[in-house]
């Protein structure tokens, strides 16, 4: 299986040395590092080369860094039916930077974009119709970027008074609390709650 | 004006010569009852056909993909029942096959059977939902009340492997959580002899259905193109005639060992993807039979989850050793930690493949999951495959594409 996945990454690493950045086989899976103003001409590539007809496109998804200076990864999975193996495409992307849509290659990229940009506010440029997929109707924000708090910032309820929804601001009625699993009995380099007072009271 | 350039004042009306036409623009749910949910569609209608159809989706959005940033790696699997709530275990088994690929865990033999033999169950809740629910969308009102009978009697195997009836949380990193009883396998048995007929019921009730023929036969024909340009999985390609099922082209679990067929359709439209739930339904209850039967083989006995690190010890240990009392105290607070690392894994859940990216740090907690559903790619080839039909066939074609919003929204 790897031996396979390590041929195609040759191959496609020799015939489009100019896309690819970096290919690995991890875990049985072939990834591949793409400059983001290649990605229509590359993905144009696999789906037509004979040994790669990476014809499906699976999905397009995105991951935040937010300590790398290219914050984001976008990635991207294909299939293909008829040569039965698979392949990831990452592409490093800063905040501000806009990708390349795929639409014109494959059409099921219009909404796996549209949620990509709903989640992480990355814009991709050539998309026809941009909005918001999955969140409310007017939402602000981008749920899935690591600084966007879980609990968001507006939450709803029907009033009585005005006799439809509001949006107010949210508020908890107990704190938020993330438990810190990984062994703060080795070192932890902050006080733990509830531990404020003896911290002060042994200085 | 008769050559279709506007007047002066942008519209023709009665008094002078043609009447201006406007397509009409009708809002499609969020609560309708041949929505499957809560869909809300913005159709364009000329007169009666189809002109265009924008899906607004998100209603039933939780979040998924965020909360399961900030809980560890066990206290994510529930959260998979919850996506295609109409066949829990499918989604759980990708989950496990993620976190099982990333450490490297081997699951024993009978928990793999009990696997497949589960996924195979959850096929055919899965089918007999969308079967007959999609007859009742075109006017059958029977075949719900029969396939529900049946979906009942799998409940309650489901409520008898891990006690509940939908949100199981059956299937673990590591295999499965709890043995069967035998008494519970001879009762599948049973019930699998005698499914089948309750299938040629059904059959009976609507393939040779004149009103169901013509409200399904040439409605939303799909072709090999159409398939890849959309990326469609599961029945939407096997109804088209292409037998691609990743049970067979990527085997996992030992699913290479089953005898059973791949049915295709021919013509790809609704009627035919609904022959091909029907086979379908046979062949999972050919593999049921079988793994039911490779279940009582001496050599399939023991486990049914790996020991180690993924899972808790025993009760009879915990009561004995110390190393074991910490252990599951630590696994079910802190939970286990998965190598960094990313990785894909796919299931052929019965509504196409089912997909988990998972992106794990080395923590207890994956730091990015993508929940990959085969409904999110269907609904947006709606606008397509739509297009140009009846309002009144837009029922039929949402049952056709089989969507679930809790694994559409997520």
């Amino acid at each position: 299986m790897s031996e396979a996945m390590k041929e195609l990454g040759q191959h496609i690493e020799g015939r489009r040395a100019d896309c690819v950045i970096a290919w690995d086989v991890s875990y049985g899976e072939l990834n591949i590092d793409v400059a983001p103003a290649n990605i229509v001409g590359f993905v144009e590539f696999l789906k037509t080369d004979p040994t790669c007809r990476f014809s499906t496109l699976v999905d397009i998804t995105a991951v935040d860094y937010p300590d790398r200076p290219k914050r984001f990864d976008v990635v991207y999975h294909f299939l293909s039916m008829y040569q039965n193996q698979r392949i990831r495409l990452r592409l490093s992307v800063r905040e501000e930077e806009m990708v390349p849509s795929i639409i014109s290659v494959h059409p099921s990229a219009n909404w796996f974009e549209r949620e990509v940009f709903d989640m992480f506010g990355i814009l991709f440029s050539g998309h026809p119709d941009l909005r918001r997929l999955l969140t409310d109707y007017g939402f602000r924000g981008f749920p899935l970027r690591k600084d966007f708090p879980t609990t968001g910032y507006t939450e709803v309820r029907y009033d009585e008074e005005q006799k439809r929804v509001v949006y107010e601001p949210v508020s908890l009625v107990q704190e938020y609390r993330q438990f810190d699993f990984m062994s703060p009995w080795e070192g932890a380099d902050y006080i733990l709650p509830g531990d404020e007072k003896s911290e002060e009271g042994a200085k | 004006m008769m050559d279709g350039s506007p007047n002066p004042r942008g519209y023709e009306d009665a008094q002078t010569g043609e009447q201006k036409i406007r397509n009409f623009n009708l809002n499609f749910g969020p609560q309708h009852p041949a929505a499957h949910g809560v869909l809300r569609l913005v159709l364009e209608l000329d007169g009666e056909i189809v002109e265009r159809c924008d899906p607004h989706i998100g209603l039933l959005h939780r979040g998924t993909e965020k909360l399961m940033e900030s809980r560890t790696y066990l206290q994510n699997l529930p959260y998979f029942d919850r996506l295609d709530y109409v066949a829990p275990m499918n989604q759980e088994h990708a989950w496990c096959l993620a976190i099982e690929k990333l450490t490297g865990v081997e699951v024993p033999r009978r928990g793999q059977i009990i696997r497949v033999l589960y996924s195979e169950i959850g096929r055919i809740l899965n089918h007999l939902l969308n079967v007959t629910t999609q007859a009742m969308d075109v006017g059958a009102l029977t075949p719900p009340l029969w396939g529900f009978e049946e979906r009942e009697k799998l409940m309650i195997f489901y409520e008898r492997a891990c006690g509940a009836r939908l949100h199981s949380a059956y299937f673990r990193p590591g295999g499965v959580h709890q043995d069967l009883p035998p008494q519970l396998i001879d009762d599948i048995e049973a019930w699998a002899k005698e499914f089948p007929s309750k299938v040629d019921d059904i059959d009976e009730l609507l393939t040779e259905n004149r009103i169901f023929k013509q409200r399904n036969a040439d409605i939303a024909v799909v072709t090999e193109e159409e398939i890849l340009e959309w990326g469609f999985s599961g029945v939407m390609v096997r109804g088209s005639g292409l037998a691609w099922d990743l049970r067979r082209s990527q085997p996992y679990e030992c699913y290479d060992e089953f005898d059973f067929q791949i049915p295709v359709g021919k013509n790809g439209d609704c009627y035919d993807r609904y022959l091909v739930r029907m086979a379908e339904m046979r062949e999972s209850t050919k593999i049921i039979l079988q793994a039911c039967e490779m279940l009582r083989q001496p050599e399939n006995q023991g486990e049914v989850m790996t020991r180690g690190k993924l899972s808790p010890p025993r009760r009879g240990e915990m009561k004995r050793s110390m190393e074991a009392l910490i252990h599951h105290f630590k696994l079910y607070t802190e939970g286990f930690h998965v190598p960094a690392g990313e990785v894909y894994c796919a299931v052929e859940a019965p509504k196409g493949e089912f997909g988990v990216y998972l992106v794990a740090d080395d923590t207890n907690r994956p730091y990015r999951a993508k929940i990959r559903a085969p409904g999110f790619l269907h609904l947006q080839a709606m606008d397509h495959v739509s297009k140009g039909h009846q309002l009144a066939d837009i029922a039929a074609i949402i049952g056709t594409l089989d969507i679930v919003f809790g694994e559409v929204d997520r």
